[in-house]
């Protein structure tokens, strides 16, 4: 057997490398620290592969762009970071309520405003709350490694087709700035039902693709029609633990921070402490569940967050009402290191 | 019959049903306008078109081929990637002044400097028409609408926006024109130009952009007869009719 095919890459560089083998074959983007290697690679490779990149005029551009392609069947992804996601809002709306796939990277920085460029996860609500208006929701997935960004850039695409909505990667300028060896695959997509696309009425009646309801009781339909697919979103649930067989307090973290948190976890095993880490990886839908039974087997979290506390709220909607649940957060402006973190786990662990 | 020519139907690309639009609206006749070009080029099995919001947001109602609704400006976005990922296709937008000269302004305008090879449907009837009546970027000095009581005054609300002449100085455009439909000859120079722009599409040659100026005499105030006269005595002397940029066949 071959050995896997490994390369040294940037996170942002593994985002456009796993876009072009899920099939993207278009990208619009507008640029913004600290995700620019994802637009920098695919404008020189996706001419290669057939596809197309536009450095457009706005995100507001980029994200309508999306939409055309989108609409049409077509593979396509944007990219930005908080300021500009804020932008894509409006047609990430559009995107969920025509039912037309795509993938959205936020490779977040620090807010509010303008903020800094440092890495946050400021933008937790903004992504599993929908982020835009109407009452809708978007897959979120949140790698934590250079590996997962590229494989979970794959999955986005295939997931985004299946469900006719639109996807969101959440990372952060730690993810998109930090280099890592990765394994390289091929990816053959399923195929997905076709149906809907716009391509011409050739051969058959033509079709609109649209997210307005006039019509008494049409939009209430939709609605739930959107919130059935919401439900059945919940097979691709996705989370990561480390050391919970015996752990007496689980940490609760995604993407960066629960990477680092690892090291910690690691520091206060040597020192006896019981601590484990339950790290979802899809953040929209998250998985409730599995962290209810995790509480009632074990009564402590300690849910630790680059923000002043976002998903905390998730999983205190989630644990037994008896659960202890503790919350370190850490606003941006600076990393927490290992020890520090160890520090805050030294605090609340008894 | 047998002896009889049909010299006058419903074009195939325009579906049979009744339009919402008041009367003396010009949205009906340059419905049917770009429906009887979409079928002198047998386009329907090949068009995808880039809806917007306003008035014209229900083309899916009425035009007889592919629509993707787009968010309120960003038609020129949409069809960008539409024709981006379907090159053989024909795709345009049909967009009204709010939907075009305002929040859309600059993908309308980067669309054109790319030389996008679609063709964006202007609508000018010099307020806004869907939302009841409020000052659009096109309403004329002086013209009194919901949001300008007092009249369009410059040094308040600033000028009215010249879209045909604005998309005629980017040089990735390939064809811009403006065009009236409240006279029978105003209607027929229309045609023309609509058909100059489709032209431009099919060729492959570029952006092409085709302005209509449009009567609007519900929030206008008037009957339908004024508003047509309106179109001639108000608007055409600060919008003129005519062709403003048409590129030479292959010289791009």
């Amino acid at each position: 057997m071959s050995n896997p095919k490994m390369e040294l890459v940037n996170g942002n560089e593994a985002i456009a490398r796993g876009a072009i083998a899920a099939g993207c074959k278009f990208y619009f983007g507008y640029p913004i620290t600290p995700q620019n290697e994802i637009p920098e690679y695919l404008s020189k490779h996706l001419p290669e592969v057939g596809g197309t990149f536009i450095q457009a005029e706005s995100e507001i551009a980029s994200i309508n762009m999306l939409l055309g392609v989108g609409a049409t069947g077509g593979r396509a992804m944007t990219s930005s970071s908080s300021p500009g996601i804020s932008l894509k809002q409006e047609g990430i709306s559009y995107l969920a309520g025509c039912e037309i796939p795509g993938v959205v990277v936020n490779m977040s920085r620090s807010g509010p405003g303008l903020g800094g460029i440092s890495p946050s996860q400021g933008d937790y609500f903004q992504a599993t709350r929908g982020g835009g208006h109407g009452d809708y929701r978007t897959i979120v997935l949140a790698p934590y490694s250079v590996q997962e960004n590229y494989d979970l850039t794959i999955l986005a695409f295939d997931l985004a087709e299946k469900y006719r909505n639109p996807v969101v990667i959440l990372g952060d300028a730690l993810l998109g700035q930090m280099k890592e060896p990765i394994v390289l695959r091929t990816h053959k997509p399923e195929k997905f039902d076709k149906s809907w696309i716009l391509t011409g009425a050739k051969g058959r009646k033509p079709r609109f693709l649209k997210s307005l309801y006039l019509n008494e009781g049409d939009l209430t339909e939709h609605n739930w029609k959107l919130f059935q697919k919401y439900q059945q979103m919940k097979a691709e649930i996705l989370y990561d633990t480390y050391q919970i067989e015996d752990a007496d307090m689980i940490v609760v973290s995604f993407g960066s921070v629960a990477r680092i948190i690892k090291s910690s976890i690691k520091m206060a095993r040597d020192q006896g402490m019981k601590v484990g880490l339950f790290r979802p990886k899809t953040l929209y839908p998250y998985p409730e569940e599995s962290l209810k039974e995790l509480s009632q087997k074990v009564a402590h979290f300690f849910v630790v967050e680059l923000n002043t506390g976002q998903m905390v709220e998730d999983v205190k909607l989630s644990v037994d009402k008896g659960s202890r649940v503790d919350f370190y957060g850490r606003p941006p402006g600076s990393i927490p290191t290992p020890n520090e973190l160890f520090e805050e786990i030294k605090k609340v662990y008894r | 019959m047998k002896n009889m020519k049909q010299v006058f139907q419903r074009p195939k690309c325009l579906r049979d049903v009744p339009f919402h639009f008041c009367p003396g609206c010009h949205h009906g006749v340059i419905h049917r306008l770009v429906a009887e070009c979409l079928d002198a080029y047998d386009l329907q099995e090949k068009t995808v078109c880039a809806a917007s919001v306003g008035c014209s947001v229900f083309m899916y109602d009425y035009f007889e081929v592919d629509v993707c609704e787009s968010p309120h400006g960003r038609a020129a976005a949409v069809a960008t990637g539409i024709k981006r990922a379907l090159p053989e296709n024909f795709v345009f937008t049909y967009q009204g002044d709010g939907d075009l000269a305002a929040l859309g302004i600059a993908e309308g305008i980067h669309t054109a400097h790319r030389g996008e090879n679609i063709t964006i449907i202007f609508v000018n009837n010099t307020v806004y028409g869907m939302t009841g009546g409020q000052m659009a970027p096109t309403t004329m000095l002086g013209q009194t609408t919901t949001t300008s009581p007092f009249g369009r005054e410059f040094r308040r609300e600033g000028y009215p926006i010249r879209m045909a002449e604005l998309m005629s100085v980017i040089e990735g455009t390939a064809f811009s024109a403006r065009a009236a439909v409240n006279t029978p000859k105003n209607l027929m120079q229309a045609k023309k130009m609509l058909k100059k722009a489709f032209e431009v599409q099919i060729r492959k040659e570029g952006f092409s952009f085709v302005e209509f100026l449009s009567a609007c005499p519900t929030n206008w105030k008037m009957t339908p007869e004024q508003a047509n006269q309106r179109v001639h005595e108000e608007m055409i002397p600060y919008f003129p009719l005519g062709v403003f940029k048409e590129k030479q066949p292959g010289s791009n």
